[in-house]
């Protein structure tokens, strides 16, 4: 009887999982296809040094990015040094790892497209008010 | 005819044609970096086989030992503080990309979980404990401190944003 059950809940979550396998390959596709076509080296040549428009291209092209997180650090540390203000590559940096355009239809798709788009937008903003606040905290510490 | 077409494709197969499409797209213009990307998929797939496990697992289990009335308690409408702890928690230890967590957080969905400890659980997984030594090396502790504090805060603000944002949009 138990075997039953468990084969039977086995069968089921393999047949929902099944379902979402299209939806995982296009995003790794994707995230493949934008790592490629977008050079490691088009995320430096971004920044002009403008305090204000700065943070936002940050977090625009952080959002737009895909990858390891890993990588938004080593470019972020590469940003540093070249003299890119703390606040453009902290909003970077978040923006990569809390928003996702490239996984956007995927989010849309099984979690809901309202919710979706109203969490990337929110993710967004909150980067930019992260780094602004956390740029602030450090000249008190 | 192609819309009655269109209309039988789910959005999933959709999706997954679309990104086909930009492949192709890529072909026409540059073969080397089409060939790169392949590679980069397959590379990409193999890196995601133990998380595409672990999830598989963890739904399978839920669908065991979490029946909806269970996700309610625990991350539903009347979970409070626990819910909000659970979400933290798992968000920040769960592991691989982002996307191979949307199907059970789907599926928790559809038992009952709240839009807002699902947007605390994905938030979170930008806290990324491994590689924390990693971004301290990069950017020092105290910068990593701070900016850690920050995502775990914002995160339940961000939480409680997109519930009341959903909550507003289905009113009007």
């Amino acid at each position: 009887m138990t075997f039953l059950i468990l084969k039977r809940e086995f069968i089921d979550t393999f047949k929902g999982f099944k379902q979402v396998l299209p939806i995982i390959f296009g995003v790794v596709m994707l995230v493949s296809w934008s790592i490629v076509v977008i050079p490691k080296n088009f995320y430096t040549s971004i920044f002009s040094g403008n305090k204000f428009t700065d943070p936002l291209f940050g977090a625009i092209f952080g959002s737009v990015a895909s990858g390891s997180p890993i990588t938004s650090y080593i470019i972020g540390g590469e940003l540093l040094s070249q003299g890119v203000s703390l606040v453009a590559v902290t909003a970077f940096i978040l923006a990569w790892v809390s928003v996702g355009l490239i996984q956007l239809p995927a989010e849309s798709i099984l979690l809901g497209k309202r919710f979706a788009i109203t969490r990337n937008i929110i993710s967004f903003v909150s980067a930019l008010i992260i780094a602004l606040l956390t740029m602030i905290t450090l000249m008190f510490l | 005819m192609i819309n009655k077409i269109l209309d039988k494709i789910s959005p999933r197969w959709f999706f997954l044609a679309a990104v086909l499409v930009l492949y192709l797209f890529l072909l026409f213009v540059n073969f080397s970096l089409t060939k790169e990307a392949i590679i980069g998929s397959v590379q990409l797939f193999k890196q995601i086989i133990p998380v595409f496990l672990l999830v598989f697992t963890f739904m399978f289990l839920s669908k065991i030992f979490f029946k909806p009335d269970k996700i309610s308690r625990l991350v539903g409408e009347k979970a409070g503080l626990k819910g909000w702890l659970i979400s933290i928690i798992g968000g920040v230890l769960s592991s691989g990309p982002i996307y191979m967590w949307y199907p059970l957080l789907a599926d928790f969905k559809e038992k009952g979980m709240r839009d807002s400890f699902v947007a605390v659980f994905l938030y979170n997984r930008a806290v990324k404990i491994p590689l924390i030594p990693m971004m301290i090396f990069y950017f020092g502790l105290p910068f990593v401190l701070v900016l850690t504090f920050y995502m775990i805060l914002f995160s339940i603000i961000n939480g409680i944003l997109v519930e009341k944002f959903i909550d507003f949009k289905f009113k009007n």
